[in-house]
């Protein structure tokens, strides 16, 4: 499943349990107890709450951050092709418009005048990656395509009247079709 | 219905507003629900563009949005001051002439704000990021940009002033900073079961955003002298990374101080005590520390940053959960379960405000993980979620005490039994949008959408009009309430 609909999956669970516990409470808000009864099993609960919180947090930090998601700026590339990514009001120039699947790419993503969104959009028109583009810095971004078709570029930092405006293109050939 | 049920507990004689008190809290109170409006019309005015249900010249939509955007995070920065105000004003002596104070240099700002955007076609966004305010291509003056940086000035040392006499008073009351937020009993000792939370989340808010605010005040400074003296040039990123700590600060602030609601009017409602504990201390001072340097989860994209600092924003970002979630919803949870709750306007909207702040959160700190954030990093899963936190729960936060004040505490009207269950649907149907949206790539800030987009902005269309007639229904009743009560907050008999 692409990660876009495990993201959306995942929180529409977390928003749905969330809503039931919700509804459950409420439910149940009318019918008087015991205060201090009530208050003892809370303590218990929150502690396994707690305890069981934490340890989702520390499983999924890991697992997320472990290969670290952001290539390593300052490395020299082991990438097999560098695209030069400029981005100025209003418009995108990349130095080269085919990239070959299946072979990692390093774009270096700098802009000549205010801050631009760099974001890769797929064939189905879904993002693929992005980065920042931003004056006096220059974000390198690891990729490699494994899907040959049309890629579209769209700025995704607003950058005045334009901004929606700020589109190119690009293909990726080779690969398996 | 037992005694503590009864209107003299609902509404203390210590909490009783004064006449000057009662002009000052109106004056919040109805300039932020016409604010609110006002902004939300706006809103609405963008979803319709973006729907291609409204005829909108992109120059004149991002106008609209940075007007929406200012205008939404100072108002509810506003009216969740009145909140604090409100209540902390019973532990301690605050100053009514600052709080005047900062209304009044809010309007002023809130002015210079609407002049700038709409008379001098400012349009570089709330977060005013450099360089776009002094890089217009032709579509704003430097004067324009200038008199928005002035606005926000303006608006920052209000709420400084605010936080400066709050500060003042807490520790004339409980000789410093520290005391009041309960350090000395975080790891032993008997905790005072008297202390009052609203003490402790006041302090952290105090504290929290006088630092946000200064920084935001040092990137206005150096923004304005760059507009003036464009040889003086700026590094973005650092600048970037101080308007982030600023506006993540200031917006979180609101949740901080519109909870303090929850804190003082659940336990009067259900009915049930709801003291103050060792975990409660715990959640605050770590939110402190951690409100303070998670801003970077906002800057995940900018690659070049050092890295542990993004590390550092997912794992605080995941941290900054854990209050949340174990403490003051479990603990709001635990407060109305089998407790025998009455239900009324305020009452529901309270565990509405926890509903949307728990809620709201799952997207958000999924968001704040590197690699989902690749994906969804300004696309309409933002707005999305702050919406939804915003909306479906800050925003009731706030509702809920001017219920209270107008002593709505009778089973509901009629009219609020269709009010605040279309406020629900309109909002989740608003918010729901934006996140479906965001996750087919839906870019935010975009004046033109594609068609594929379209279907879901014609959804949020529809539930911003269902919220937006909910939520004049409640202004009207607010506002009529507030000018007829005779000020004292003891008003349930003659209105319920
Ligand atoms: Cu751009």
């Amino acid at each position: 499943m692409i990660l876009q609909n495990q993201i959306w999956l995942l929180t529409l669970t977390g928003i749905g349990l969330v809503s039931l516990v919700f509804i459950w409470i409420i439910v149940q808000a009318g019918k008087p107890a015991d205060s201090a009864q009530v208050q003892k099993t809370a303590h218990t609960i929150r502690r396994w709450w707690f305890l069981a919180l934490v340890l989702l947090g520390v499983g999924v930090a890991y697992a997320t951050l472990k290969p670290f998601p952001i290539a390593d700026q300052n490395a020299s590339s082991p990438a097999g092709q560098i695209v030069d990514v400029v981005g100025r009001q209003w418009s995108w120039t990349l130095s080269q418009n085919q990239i070959k699947a299946g072979v990692p790419v390093q774009f270096n993503v700098t802009s000549l005048d205010v801050n631009h969104g760099f974001a890769i959009y797929g064939p189905n028109d879904l993002i693929v990656t992005q980065t920042q583009a931003m004056p006096g810095f220059t974000n390198r971004l690891h990729y490699t395509f494994t899907q040959p078709g049309k890629y579209r570029v769209m700025c995704l930092e607003y950058c005045g009247v334009a901004h929606h405006g700020m589109v190119t293109e690009f293909e990726v050939v080779g690969g398996q079709p | 219905m037992n005694a503590s049920q009864s209107a003299g507990a609902l509404h203390p004689a210590n909490e009783a507003l004064t006449r000057n008190e009662r002009i000052v809290f109106n004056l919040y109170t109805i300039s932020a629900l016409l604010v609110f409006v006002l902004m939300m019309l706006l809103g609405l005015t963008m979803r319709m563009a973006q729907s291609n249900w409204a005829g909108v010249l992109p120059n004149v939509f991002y106008q609209i949005m940075t007007a929406h955007g200012a205008g939404m995070v100072g108002t509810i920065g506003l009216a969740t001051s009145a909140v604090m105000w409100f209540f902390l004003r019973k532990y301690v002596k605050l100053s009514l002439s600052i709080f005047l104070a900062n209304y009044v240099l809010f309007m002023l700002g809130a002015v210079a704000l609407l002049a700038a955007v709409f008379i001098g076609g400012y349009a570089g966004a709330w977060t005013f990021l450099y360089p776009l305010p002094q890089h217009p291509m032709g579509l704003w003056s430097g004067n324009a940009a200038a008199l928005f940086m002035l606005g926000y000035l303006l608006i920052g040392v209000g709420f400084l002033l605010f936080y400066l006499d709050v500060m003042r008073a807490i520790i004339r009351m409980y000789s410093n900073l520290g005391r009041a937020l309960g350090l000395q009993w975080l790891f032993s000792g008997d905790i005072d079961k008297s202390h009052p939370k609203t003490v402790v989340a006041s302090t952290m808010v105090a504290i929290t955003n006088s630092i946000g605010i200064l920084a935001g005040a040092i990137v206005l400074v150096m923004c304005l002298i760059n507009i003036y003296f464009p040889s003086v040039a700026l590094n973005a990123l650092l600048v970037k990374n101080l308007t982030y700590l600023f506006g993540h600060m200031f917006i979180n602030a609101s949740i901080y101080m519109g909870v303090i609601a929850v804190y003082e009017l659940l336990p009067r409602y259900s009915g049930r005590p709801y003291p103050i504990s060792r975990p409660f201390l715990w959640s605050w001072a770590a939110s402190l520390v951690m409100v303070l340097i998670v801003y970077p989860h906002h800057l995940m994209m900018d690659y070049v940053m050092p890295h542990w600092m993004l590390v550092m924003g997912q794992i605080i970002s995941y941290c900054a959960g854990l209050p949340v979630f174990t403490v003051t919803v479990f603990g709001a949870l635990a407060n109305i379960y089998r407790s025998g709750m009455r239900w009324n306007m305020p009452s529901r909207l309270l565990v509405l405000s926890m509903f949307g702040w728990a809620a709201g959160i799952v997207p958000a700190i999924i968001d704040g993980t590197i690699s989902v954030n690749k994906l969804m990093h300004n696309t309409q899963w933002v707005p999305g979620h702050f919406h939804f936190y915003l909306l479906l729960g800050v925003l009731p936060m706030v509702l809920a005490l001017m219920f209270h004040v107008i002593g709505q505490n009778a089973p509901s009207r009629s009219s609020d039994k269709l009010s605040f269950p279309l406020y629900i649907l309109g909002g989740l149907i608003f918010v729901f949008s934006f996140l479906a949206a965001g996750h087919i790539s839906t870019p935010r800030r975009y004046a033109v959408h594609l068609p594929q987009w379209l279907l879901y902005d014609q959804f949020g269309s529809i539930g911003a009009i269902l919220l937006i007639v909910a939520m004049l229904v409640f202004a009207l009743h607010i506002v009529v309430g507030l000018l007829r009560s005779p000020g004292n907050g003891d008003s349930a008999h003659a209105t319920g």
